[in-house]
């Protein structure tokens, strides 16, 4: 692992090099956690992202160069990284981040300088808000909190809701609000809301009391360390509801640590999973050109948007005709109907991107992808 | 609340209550003796956990086997903490030794993190244990009930070490003081090793009956129960066994109690227990059992 980054820094520094004498090459600039809490899906974006410029090496008859740097899944250090792309690597375009907060740290950083960011799977409204520069391929937590409810409500007929949150997630809190918001607005009814705090390991007093008003469907925006044993113990306390999540359950582990008590259990993501059966062409050209560069590795939705990342920069460019950040911002704005490997994708006026929702379902121990459903807000 | 529901929630509190106990007794007995409050309880408790699934899972070891390994190992990793991280301080005033097992603490942490990773690792159970026992409405699992059984037990078993054998004498010399002991012949090294030895077994004892409960290993699962051990032992009067046992369960009770009451404040029950410990600090810093302590001059 080390020597891996020892080698991407090597490579780094001879291409900032030989970058100097060239005029003619586009730079960008890739931060991602590489290291850290995060680094599992940080190293599956950039991955996505090396992948898709082997493969897509020119734009505009120009060469096109990767500048990556590691934020550590710190906020501080990724405001450095975003700081370092730009005055010494001077980046005409950025690539980041998986996690919103690393997002919002580098993207001030951006915003300031004018230079086009490009978010990979940062959920959190906050982080184009009321900026110029800064743009993502991902959509929002409002916008896959009410595609759960609308899946649950008007797919499978369900009326009654209950929801468990975790009272010290952003993320958790926000899609609670959106699920029970278009959950309700839809004709169904939350009987019941009770709270957690990350780190908690024993879940049976909520959810004996979740228990007792019988809903039909239990919603647990909860991140993978908590949602697995939560349900092992609804499980054991005889819950017979159906449950679901949203995509911070996307783990290829899930089956192993909820075994039994996750089947049937269903949770949003991004529009692309290698199960996928009616994938468009670029999915199926992203999933066989990964299986030849990465054999035997597993692949996820991370990996996809960061492929989609840089090729919804090299598209913003072929259409601005040239590549300063300024046109590049521009052009990217105003991507419509962009085919990615995560779906067409529409960059909205808040600068987030417009995309069906995805749905998972594990069965028989395998996780299936199931579809995509339009969320109704 | 119809009496199924209410009858569930009182065999959840039991079951969190007595885990909390048998966590809080290893943590108890160590302060006990030594007046020391071993912060790195928590990682002995998540080692042990570790160390049983990696027998059953690498070595193949039958389950009874993998625990009794996994809490030997387990223990004499608590002797050579002891001989490395607090023997050299033992006439160091007391702060030192204390400081120094937060240090043990997050070494062996951190060391989990780098070579365990980070990312949650599923729990193979016994099959007796997964399928819950029903009688109209209430479902109780095996472990509701071979938990508090096995902290009744544990607690007869320290008192009487405590009580009633020569090491016992020797620790219980130890704690009321220490230099007198060294004249008088006891093998103060010794007993204190065989001190930790036996807490780093209950601790390894407790992180397995965890993960049997929570079936997930992280590294840094002993924090949370770490801690709240440590409020049940001072509830209950830390130095004394039966009031680390009365003060788990009164936690877990409490714990439980609030959600099934006071739905709303179920993301404050954490607070609600450490509200309990500076309550309890404030008024009874001896708590229920504990006795008081002579300042020596």
């Amino acid at each position: 692992m080390r020597k891996m980054l020892l080698l991407c820094l090597a490579l780094v520094l001879g291409f900032a090099n030989a970058a100097l004498a060239a005029d003619d090459t586009v730079k960008i600039g890739v931060f991602l956690p590489l290291t850290g809490q995060n680094a599992f899906g940080g190293q599956l974006e950039l991955e996505g992202v090396q992948l898709a410029a082997k493969e897509n090496p020119t734009v505009l008859g120009k060469k096109v160069e990767l500048f990556v740097v590691d934020n550590k899944s710190d906020k501080v250090e990724a405001a450095n990284a975003v700081k370092r792309l730009i005055e010494k690597e001077k980046v005409q375009a950025i690539i980041g981040t998986y996690g919103s907060s690393l997002a919002m740290a580098g993207g001030e950083v951006s915003e300031k300088a004018g230079i086009p960011q490009v978010g990979t799977s940062c959920t959190n409204p906050l982080v184009t808000q009321g900026k110029k520069y800064i743009f993502r391929v991902c959509f929002i937590d409002p916008y896959q909190g009410a595609g759960a409810a609308t899946y649950a409500y008007k797919t499978l007929g369900l009326k009654k809701a209950a929801m468990l949150v975790d009272l010290a997630s952003d993320y958790s809190v926000g899609l609670s609000k959106f699920f029970s918001k278009s959950f309700t607005k839809l004709g169904g009814q939350v009987v019941a809301t009770l709270n957690y705090q990350s780190g908690d390991q024993d879940f049976t007093a909520q959810l004996t009391k979740i228990i007792s008003e019988k809903p039909d469907v239990l919603f647990i925006p909860s991140y993978f360390a908590e949602g697995a044993i939560i349900m092992k113990q609804a499980k054991e306390l005889g819950a017979t509801f159906k449950i679901m999540g949203g995509d911070a359950m996307d783990n290829p582990k899930i089956t192993d640590i909820g075994g039994a008590a996750v089947e049937g259990f269903v949770h949003t993501t991004f529009p692309y999973d290698p199960s996928m059966k009616n994938m468009t062409e670029m999915a199926k050209k992203f999933t066989a050109a990964w299986k030849a560069q990465y054999p035997g590795k597993e692949l996820n939705v991370n990996a996809a948007l960061g492929y989609d990342a840089y090729m919804i920069i090299l598209d913003a460019i072929t259409r601005a005709g040239k590549a300063d950040p300024e046109s590049i911002a521009k052009a990217l704005a105003a991507t419509k109907g962009f085919q990615g490997v995560t779906g067409a994708t529409t960059i909205n006026e808040t600068h987030d991107a417009e995309k069906p929702v995805g749905l998972v379902v594990i069965k028989d121990g395998k996780k299936i992808y199931e579809g995509e459903i339009t969320p109704e807000l | 609340m119809n009496s199924a529901t209410f009858i569930q929630h009182m065999l959840n509190s039991l079951t969190l209550g007595s885990l909390y106990a048998l966590v809080a007794i290893g943590y108890t007995m160590v302060y006990g003796i030594l007046r020391l409050i071993n912060f790195a309880h928590s990682e002995m408790f998540m080692l042990g956990a570790y160390f049983v699934f990696w027998g059953i899972t690498l070595a193949n070891l039958p389950w009874p086997v993998a625990m009794v390994i996994a809490i030997v190992v387990t223990a004499t990793l608590g002797v050579v903490v002891d001989q490395v991280a607090y023997r050299p301080l033992r006439d160091a005033p007391r702060i030192s030794a204390l400081i120094s097992s937060i240090g043990v603490s997050f070494f062996l942490q951190n060391v989990a993190i780098v070579f365990f990773q980070a990312i949650p690792r599923e729990v193979y159970r016994p099959q007796w244990l997964e399928n819950p026992i029903i009688m109209g409405g209430v479902r109780v699992l095996p472990l509701t009930l071979f938990v508090p059984l096995l902290s009744l037990a544990l607690m007869l078993g320290l008192i009487w070490i405590v009580y009633r054998t020569k090491a016992g004498l020797g620790m219980r010399a130890i704690s009321k003081d220490i230099e007198t002991s060294y004249l008088m012949g006891v093998p103060v090294n010794r007993i204190i090793a065989l001190t930790f030895g036996i807490g780093s077994a209950l601790a390894a004892a407790s992180g397995i009956m965890w993960a049997l409960r929570y079936p997930q290993l992280q590294p840094i699962m002993g924090t949370i129960p770490g801690f709240k051990a440590f409020i049940a032992a001072v509830f209950g009067g830390i130095g004394s066994i039966q009031g680390a046992v009365i003060g788990g369960l009164a936690l877990g009770f409490i714990e439980i109690m609030t959600v099934a009451f006071f739905p709303d404040l179920a993301g404050y029950r954490d607070a609600f227990a450490f509200v309990l410990l500076i309550a309890v600090l404030m008024f009874k810093p001896t708590g229920l059992l504990g006795e008081r302590l002579e300042d020596k001059v």
